[in-house]
């Protein structure tokens, strides 16, 4: 147990700045920023359009320090995780990153995040939810240990098709060589820069690792060396858009995770979050196994897809049908938006069964505010395959210069 | 009508509306029994007894025009424990702020308080529309009760495997268990724990207790689950809007008319006789006393089945709670808060740990009120305009334990006075300038709560919250929908189905049972 700090909570300011807040408010133009697991993060810096079309056509910087970063050492760490995670753990190689969800007893999802492997029995977990609680009873019966170190570590997303030439200006050597979920260590103005080639955007990018007083330099830094690159920082907006694109999910948008739920029948499993890549039953026992694997025998009752919907107009928290006059809802739309690259009206939405399956022809029902008057539309859509976007540029190795 | 108390007037409100010609006798010269607002002391304006609003459901501020007819209620935001060590635990309504407030103590705890708020929040969703409705009796064939257990069951059915488990673990287990199982910090603990000791005569390590606790996190403002607030004028302010919803609607009052007996003839209640021995007749008589005070102090034995009789003598119902109300000339210091924290405008507390809460009740056992006591305290007026002239504050200090007799004997002004002096020297311990703020108090014991709103032993619940006297065991088995051995005899009180707290639930549920028994439709 922690020993009681004497510093009190600062009440007057509920939300902590990251090591980029000072860049982050003089670059703001329109004062627009939202809380994010504790910290007050930008939402938009000039106007999402422009952030937006700079993810797919140039260079970007998003803050992405309030990812909540935990450490986790000890000669057991590799059967603490494989017992955690539904992915076999001991598959992911030193510097080398995985995707992966964890569940509960009932095979219900927890939460979803990136684990880096840094060393032989050295892992970092980031994670969009708090989860030390989680983590540490997962923990009983492991030699390892779990510190959260979300504060000690500052990161960067730099994404886009020119983020490699930005590095590679910034003097990065070799960057274009790293494959992706692949993490290069670098020395940055005397300070270890760890960088990986991940990201939420599903486009070539990289996220940048660093010490918080290190924070500013590397910001200014590659400022100044994306300058000719087109680079600008971005807000969640924009964000939100690439990620819907690329086809990742969120919690509390598109799940809640079963630790959270309140009313039964909320908690999602990986299957039928789409994830069942993710789920590995031949690598040994792991938290949620046997229900997934009872699961998996049943069938799933509603599955995560992504819809392809006639016309443009966004399709925010509709609710889906089999047929056009049907009264019974089959499910609804968890993310929507209208995709500038792709140029479809695209979501993700639950989908109950046997409807989900890619091909399947459904309703989904609009409601448009058309200068204050409300109007009603049943648009068709299409049951389709994630992601939405997904260009050779981000796997491609050695990465382009744009 | 028995008794002008909140779940009184709640039910002749509705008999009113339901079309009965319905006459509310109270004993004192103003209504409202324990949720009275008083001036005792120049124009300062006390909530006597209860203090704090969360539970009043809010269907019956609605369909009794409560707002219209004066009442306001506001939340309050926050709380906090201060420690023995001169640290702090504070709540906070920001998320984040709480968060890390928490985690000064136990990282882990900060984390664990989402898991403990789901938990709580699940079994709150179970429970909440099971307290506007009469409990089942899973002994009968009838059709409504075989109805209404087929609700319950599914119910309970649709919390899920783990839940259910959880049910009924919660409903039987004791408080400091329960909290056991998230938390390991002794301060968030201690915190947590206030709720489950709160008006019961029993310690956080006694079975039962986190049920008291859910009890209280049942409540919502406005849709915000488990907040609590203040009634705009004090909590006389609820029962004077009831009082004024009930003329509205055609209902009498009638104050310093306190019933001697209730009449019972041909095995029939026929009316009431009032103490000065005027009788007045009724068709129906609804008690708002509690089960004890109804059937042990205002009828007579013979009237009543031997059986019945001796399982209300059994109903527990012990005092355990006293009450300071002080008139302070400016706002105590506090230093173990930051200067200017919310968190001081919503309950404060000085117990630490659960081992403190546990000898606190140890005392009570013994016969002796609580040399550290438990303390729920809060100072309304930095909320409330209302209630004192402006710039001076009213105190409202709720103290857990306090005996009802005491083991050297019955209560005299000198030991209620050393019990002031107590509960006053344990809050100057965390502030300075307390005591020279202090301008008036009045220290209320079991015995006075009890002599004066008329609670049985000043148990605030009208009996204890215990799985045994619970559902269809409230109060005694097979009398749980408020009709009593006699006929034409109803209960209405805190005693019954869903239990105590200014919830107005049993005056509700009991109004429902008069109108259907008198064939008039049920308006809630």
């Amino acid at each position: 147990m922690d020993k009681p700090s004497a510093m009190p909570v600062d009440f007057r300011h509920p939300l902590q700045r990251t090591p980029f807040h000072e860049r982050a408010r003089a670059l703001s133009q329109v004062d627009s920023f939202v809380p994010w697991s504790g910290y007050s993060t930008v939402d938009v810096f000039t106007t999402v359009e422009q952030e937006y079309f700079a993810v797919r056509n140039a260079a970007t910087l998003y803050d992405l320090t309030p990812m909540v970063k935990y450490r986790i050492v000890g000669r057991e760490a590799v059967p603490y995780l494989n017992r955690l995670i539904t992915r076999d753990v001991t598959k992911l190689k030193v510097n080398r990153v995985a995707y992966c969800v964890w569940c509960n007893d009932a095979g219900h999802l927890v939460d979803d995040g990136t684990l880096f492997r840094s060393g032989e029995s050295e892992y970092l977990l980031c994670t969009a939810e708090r989860q030390i609680d989680w983590l540490l009873s997962s923990a009983d019966g492991f030699e390892v240990e779990v510190a959260e170190i979300t504060e000690q570590v500052a990161a960067l997303a730099l994404q886009g098709p020119t983020s490699c030439s930005v590095l590679k200006a910034l003097g990065l050597a070799g960057i274009e060589n790293l494959k992706p979920f692949e993490i290069g260590r670098f020395t940055f103005a005397g300070a270890p820069l760890s960088v990986s080639r991940t990201g939420f955007t599903g486009d070539l990018g990289y996220e940048l690792w660093i010490t918080p007083d290190s924070a500013l330099t590397l910001w200014d830094a590659l400022m100044t060396a994306g300058r000719s690159w087109g680079i600008r920082p971005i807000g969640s907006q924009a964000l939100n858009m690439v990620r819907i694109e690329a086809g990742f999910i969120l919690p509390n948008v598109d799940f809640v995770s079963a630790e959270h739920t309140i009313r039964t029948g909320r908690d999602r499993s990986p299957l039928e979050m789409g994830l069942g890549w993710l789920v590995d039953f031949d690598k040994g026992h792991f938290t949620g196994r046997r229900a997934l694997l009872e699961e998996q025998r049943r069938g799933v009752a509603r599955m995560l897809v992504g819809l392809d919907i006639a016309g443009n107009k966004p399709a925010r928290d509709s609710l889906l049908y089999a047929a056009p006059t049907a009264k019974r809802e089959i499910g609804s739309v968890t993310s929507a938006m209208w995709s500038p690259t792709c140029k479809r009206n695209i979501a993700l939405a639950m989908v109950e069964a046997p409807h989900f399956k890619t091909g399947t022809r459904l309703w989904v029902d609009i409601y448009l505010n058309r200068e204050l008057v409300w109007e009603r539309r049943m648009c068709q859509a299409l049951v389709v395959d994630r992601p939405f976007f997904a260009p050779e540029r981000r796997r491609a190795t050695p990465a382009a210069d744009y | 009508m028995v008794g002008a108390g909140h779940n009184g007037l709640v039910a002749a409100c509705y008999l009113a509306r339901g079309g009965l010609k319905v006459l509310v006798l109270e004993r004192q010269p103003f209504i409202g029994g324990a949720a009275v607002s008083r001036q005792l002391y120049k124009d300062f304006t006390y909530s006597n007894c209860s203090y704090v609003c969360s539970l009043l459901r809010p269907e019956i501020m609605r369909t009794l025009e409560l707002p219209k007819h004066g009442l306001q209620i506001i939340p309050y935001e926050g709380g906090c424990t201060m420690m023995q060590n001169g640290d702090h635990l504070a709540i906070y309504d920001h998320h984040d702020s709480l968060r890390r407030e928490i985690a000064r103590h136990s990282k882990r705890d900060a984390e664990a308080y989402d898991r403990f708020s789901r938990d709580v929040m699940r079994q709150c969703k179970f429970i909440k529309p099971l307290l506007m409705r009469e409990p089942p009796d899973p002994t009968s064939f009838k059709p409504r009760d075989i109805r209404e257990l087929l609700y319950l069951g599914q119910r309970f059915h649709g919390l899920g495997e783990q839940r259910m488990y959880d049910t009924l673990r919660f409903w039987t287990m004791s408080a400091a268990d329960f909290l056991d199982e998230y938390f390991e910090s002794e301060i968030v603990k201690a915190h947590m724990a206030g709720s489950s000791i709160i008006g019961t005569a029993l310690g956080p390590r006694s079975p039962g207790t986190a049920y008291v606790l859910l009890h209280h996190y049942m409540g919502d403002i406005d849709d915000t689950v488990g907040a609590w607030g203040f009634a705009r004028g004090g909590m006389g302010s609820i029962t004077q809007a009831l009082g004024k919803s009930l003329q509205a609607s055609g209902g009498a009052i009638r104050v310093d008319a306190p019933v001697a007996r209730i009449r019972v003839r041909g095995g029939v209640a026929t009316g009431v006789v009032l103490e000065d021995g005027e009788e007045i007749a009724a068709r129906l008589v609804v008690s708002n006393l509690d089960v004890r005070r109804t059937f042990l102090n205002t009828m007579d034995p013979n009237d009543l089945p031997g059986e019945f009789l001796r399982q209300v003598k059994n109903f527990k119902i012990r005092g355990s709670s006293g009450k300071l109300n002080i008139a302070l000339d400016g706002l105590p210091v506090f230093p173990a808060i930051p200067t200017g924290a919310p968190c001081t405008r919503g309950d404060m507390h000085v117990t630490d740990s659960i081992e403190m809460m546990e000898r606190a009740y140890d005392d009570w056992k013994d016969g002796r009120w609580s040399r550290a006591p438990y303390i729920d305290m809060l100072i309304p007026t930095q909320i409330d305009p209302t209630m004192t002239p402006n710039g001076k504050h009213y105190m409202s200090v709720f103290v857990q334990y306090c005996p009802y007799e005491l083991a050297d004997g019955g209560w005299t002004d000198e030991k209620r006075k050393a019990f002031g002096a107590t509960v006053i020297d344990t809050i100057a311990r965390h502030s300075p300038n307390f005591k020279d703020l202090i301008l008036h108090a009045e220290i209320r014991t079991p015995w006075d709560i009890e002599n004066e709103v008329g609670l049985t032993e000043g148990n605030i619940f009208q009996g204890e919250l215990t799985m045994d006297q619970l559902l269809f065991n409230r109060p005694i088995p097979g009398y749980a929908q408020y009709r009593s051995p006699v006929p034409g005899l109803y209960m209405c009180g805190s005693s019954t189905h869903p239990g105590g707290g200014v919830m107005g639930a049993p005056g509700a549920n009991a109004a429902r049972a008069v109108l259907r028994d008198a064939g008039r439709a049920a308006l809630v």
